[in-house]
This record gives structure tokens, sequence and C-alpha cells, in this order.
């Protein structure tokens, strides 16, 4: 019988196995790293726009970062349909969080904190949502910057990032970011990681988008492509001082 | 398209691999031989598709379309194996393309190919695909497509079929295999060996 609501609805089944029975699935096409950091006047997201299908280049056009509510960004590396269910449940949670019209609206921190219940709740049913996510933004003067992923491991800090860039992001990061970075300082540092990303990430394109949220709100880059440098004497004449060698 | 098989045995020459409703138009991609995912998916789509028309009182749009495809494929990722292209057009944003890949990620795309010989075309439309193409052109160019990936994709031959959905409605041309063009080692068709008999070679065998 088709599903049409949920991908895994609720059995009663404790002890036997079912036909329709939900186990951890795999990921077809996927988004690579996320990189997010605190800047002196709120967050910066750097992400590419490739989609890739197991190992081909498959789409390069994916918008992984996207606005949530006023006050917050999302920048999602793994399986695309579910960071695509993940932006339906958040719109629902941002309509219903407007309908109260109390003046109150959902923070950076808030939203954080639900996508960490869905994740861990959803791997504690063995169907998780096949994704990294990065969540941060500033409200009322206060940045915050989290992440989130498929197990539901989450923690916040200043700067953050998903899938390859903890390997090759943070170790830069860690080295160059500092408190008050001008906006033109963050982007610099963002598109040096994604330099290196693009690199040595076998699934990285070359066609990335740099968000922002500031107090006076959200915005996200005209796509962009960045130079590269493959012009080394090493690289032409590898073999110049090892004769015999490949 | 590719052409549905069990195994190595062809099952049928002649699938129509397109599934329409109204004025929007699916296409099916056989990714693993699972065709019959595609015909019920369809199925449902068409379905619930007709459903929403009657309350909307007109016809739908590709978006809503393409969504329910979405909607299905993406929760029973688990039994489900199949990849799909919804297009058409409606009033209010013209001709529209969405593909529907393996897990039910939904795509906007001014272009977009699918199918097990869909492989041997990525390089082909990343060269030749533009913007602003007229209908012949297109049209030629989707045959030239196919025709290539059935020169190297043992599961697709047969027949090329084609659907071309604008304002005016829905056209279906077809095109029998043996009248597309010839590639790379491929050889003009003869009805017999015994064809190339003539006065200036009578022995046709050489040794």
């Amino acid at each position: 019988m088709m599903n049409l609501a949920d991908s895994a609805p609720a059995t009663n089944n404790m002890l036997g196995s079912e036909a329709d029975s939900q186990r951890t699935l795999y990921p077809y096409v996927t988004g690579t790293s996320v990189i997010g950091i605190k800047y002196k006047d709120g967050l910066l997201f750097a992400a590419d726009m490739g989609g890739s299908y197991g190992s081909t280049l498959r789409y390069k056009s994916v918008e992984r970062l996207k606005s949530v509510g006023k006050h917050s960004v999302i920048g999602a590396s793994g399986e695309i349909s579910d960071f695509q269910e993940i932006m339906r449940y958040l719109d629902e949670l941002i309509l219903f969080d407007n309908m109260w019209d109390d003046g109150n609206s959902l923070g950076p921190k808030e939203v954080h904190n639900y996508l960490t219940r869905v994740m861990y709740n959803r791997r504690n049913k063995f169907n998780p949502l096949w994704n990294s996510l990065v969540l941060g933004g500033i409200k009322n003067g206060k940045k915050y910057l989290g992440t989130v992923s498929m197990i539901g491991v989450h923690y916040e800090d200043d700067h953050v990032a998903t899938g390859f860039g903890n390997h090759l992001a943070r170790p830069i990061l860690r080295d160059e970011w500092h408190e008050n970075l001008t906006y033109e300082e963050g982007v610099k540092l963002l598109e040096k990681c994604m330099r290196v990303l693009l690199y040595r990430d076998r699934s990285a394109v070359n066609k990335l988008q740099i968000a922002k949220i500031t107090e006076e709100g959200f915005t996200v880059s005209e796509p962009y492509s960045l130079k590269t440098s493959w012009d080394f004497n090493a690289f032409k004449n590898p073999t110049l001082d090892a004769e015999g060698s490949w | 398209m590719s052409e549905p098989c069990c195994y190595i045995f062809t099952a049928s020459f002649c699938y129509d691999l397109f599934c329409t409703f109204g004025a929007t138009e699916f296409s099916y991609q056989f990714l693993l031989t699972m065709a019959a995912d595609s015909q019920v998916l369809s199925d449902y789509v068409r379905y619930y598709l007709h459903q929403h028309t009657i309350q909307l009182g007109q016809p739908a749009t590709v978006k809503v379309a393409a969504n329910l495809v979405r909607m299905v494929s993406y929760n029973n990722k688990n039994m489900l194996q199949t990849g799909l292209i919804v297009g058409g057009w409606d009033k209010y944003e013209g001709g529209k393309i969405y593909g529907i890949p393996l897990g039910g990620t939904l795509l906007e795309q001014p272009f977009t190919i699918g199918g097990s010989g869909s492989s041997y075309l990525y390089g082909f439309f990343d060269q030749v695909w533009k913007e602003g193409m007229t209908q012949d052109e297109a049209e030629k160019l989707v045959v030239k497509a196919v025709s290539l990936a059935i020169a190297r994709d043992g599961a697709s031959g047969g027949v090329v079929r084609t659907v071309t959905i604008n304002k005016d409605g829905v056209s279906r041309k077809f095109y029998p295999g043996n009248t597309l063009p010839l590639w790379h080692e491929e050889l003009e068709a003869k009805d017999s060996l015994l064809d190339s008999l003539s006065a200036t070679s009578p022995e046709p065998m050489v040794s």
C-alpha cells in the first residue's frame, strides 16, 4: 500500500518483522560540505551547488542554503530529498509560529533545538533523515551557530562545518577565525576553505553561494565560481627527480 | 529512452514510456528494470491529480503534478526504484520540467535526462544544449540524443517516441529504429549479403 504522509508510519510490531518494515536507508542525491562562521555583524555561510549521484556530479544548481523565518539560516549536506522534507517541516513550524501573531518569533537557538529533536528521534526509529545540518542566525543582537548530524549529535560553536569541511575547513578556521571579522574578511576566509574543498573533495563542484544573516535580514549571493591554480612545475614534470616512477 | 527487459531477454520492444494526464505528461525512465514501479506510481498520481482537478475546477499546474510524484516517490523510497521526469505546460508558468530521481528529490530544470542510456548523454548535452531553442531544434536534438543512447546502451532500442507539449496541447511522434541516424561502427542495413552481388564483383566473399 502506498504511503502518502510519512516514509515510516508507526506500526505495532514489537518483535516480528513486517514486509514494509523500515530500516536505515542509503542516500542517492547528496550535497557535500557546508561551512558557517560568526562575524562582526552576524553570520556567514558557504556551500556549493552540487547534487552528486554517487560518483556522478549529476546536478549543479542545487541551493543548499535557505532562510528559516526572520532570524535563521539552514545549510544542509547529505540526501537532498530529506533536506527538502526538512524544509517542509520548518516552513510548517514557522507558519504556526506566525499564526500565533504574538509578536514573538522563533530564533536560531529554538530552530536548532527543534531540528535536533527531529533528527535524534528519527535516528531512534532507525529511519534517519540522511543530512548534516548547519543552523545559525542572529536575534536581538545575539549570534548563534550550531550543527546537527543525522544521528542527532549537536553542538554550537563560533565556526562549524559538515562532511569534508570538518577535516579540511575547520583546521583553517581554528587558526584564522577571530571575533569581529569584517564581512570582507569573513568572505575571504570562507573562500579559502571552499577552495581547499574544491581541490580535495571529489564531490565538490565549482559553483557556490555565500549566505549572510544580520539583524537586517537574510541575503544569499548569486552563484559564482572560484579560480583555481594548477600551473606548477611539479605537476608538469612529476617524475623529474624520480626517473621511472609514475 | 531505455526499454524494459527481464534480465537479458527483451520482453517488449515497444513500451510506451509516456504517461499522460491532461496537459501534463510524465515520462518514465527505467533505472533498474523497475518498469512496474513507474507505472504504479503514475497510476496513483493520475488518481490524485484527477481528484485535485475536479476540486480546482481547471487543469492542474505542472508544479502540482510534480509535487504529487515527489510525495509518492519520497514516502515510499524504501520500496520504489524509479526515477521520473515530469514535463508539461500550464497557463501560469508556461512550459516546465521537473526531475525526480531516486530518493524523491524534486528539482526544476531547463532540461533533464534519465534512464539507463542517459549515462552516455551527459557529455553530449553539456556540449550542445542551449537556452531558447526552437521547437524544431529541440525535437531534432532529443531524437539525436536518444539515438546516441541506443547506440551504446544495451537496454535501449526499438523505437523512439517523442511528446511535445505547449499551449496548443500535446502531440506525439513516432520514429522506428531503422530510420535513426547511424553512428560509429554501425552499418547501413541490407536485406541480404546476396544484394552486394553485382556485375563488377560477382564474388562478395573475401579470403
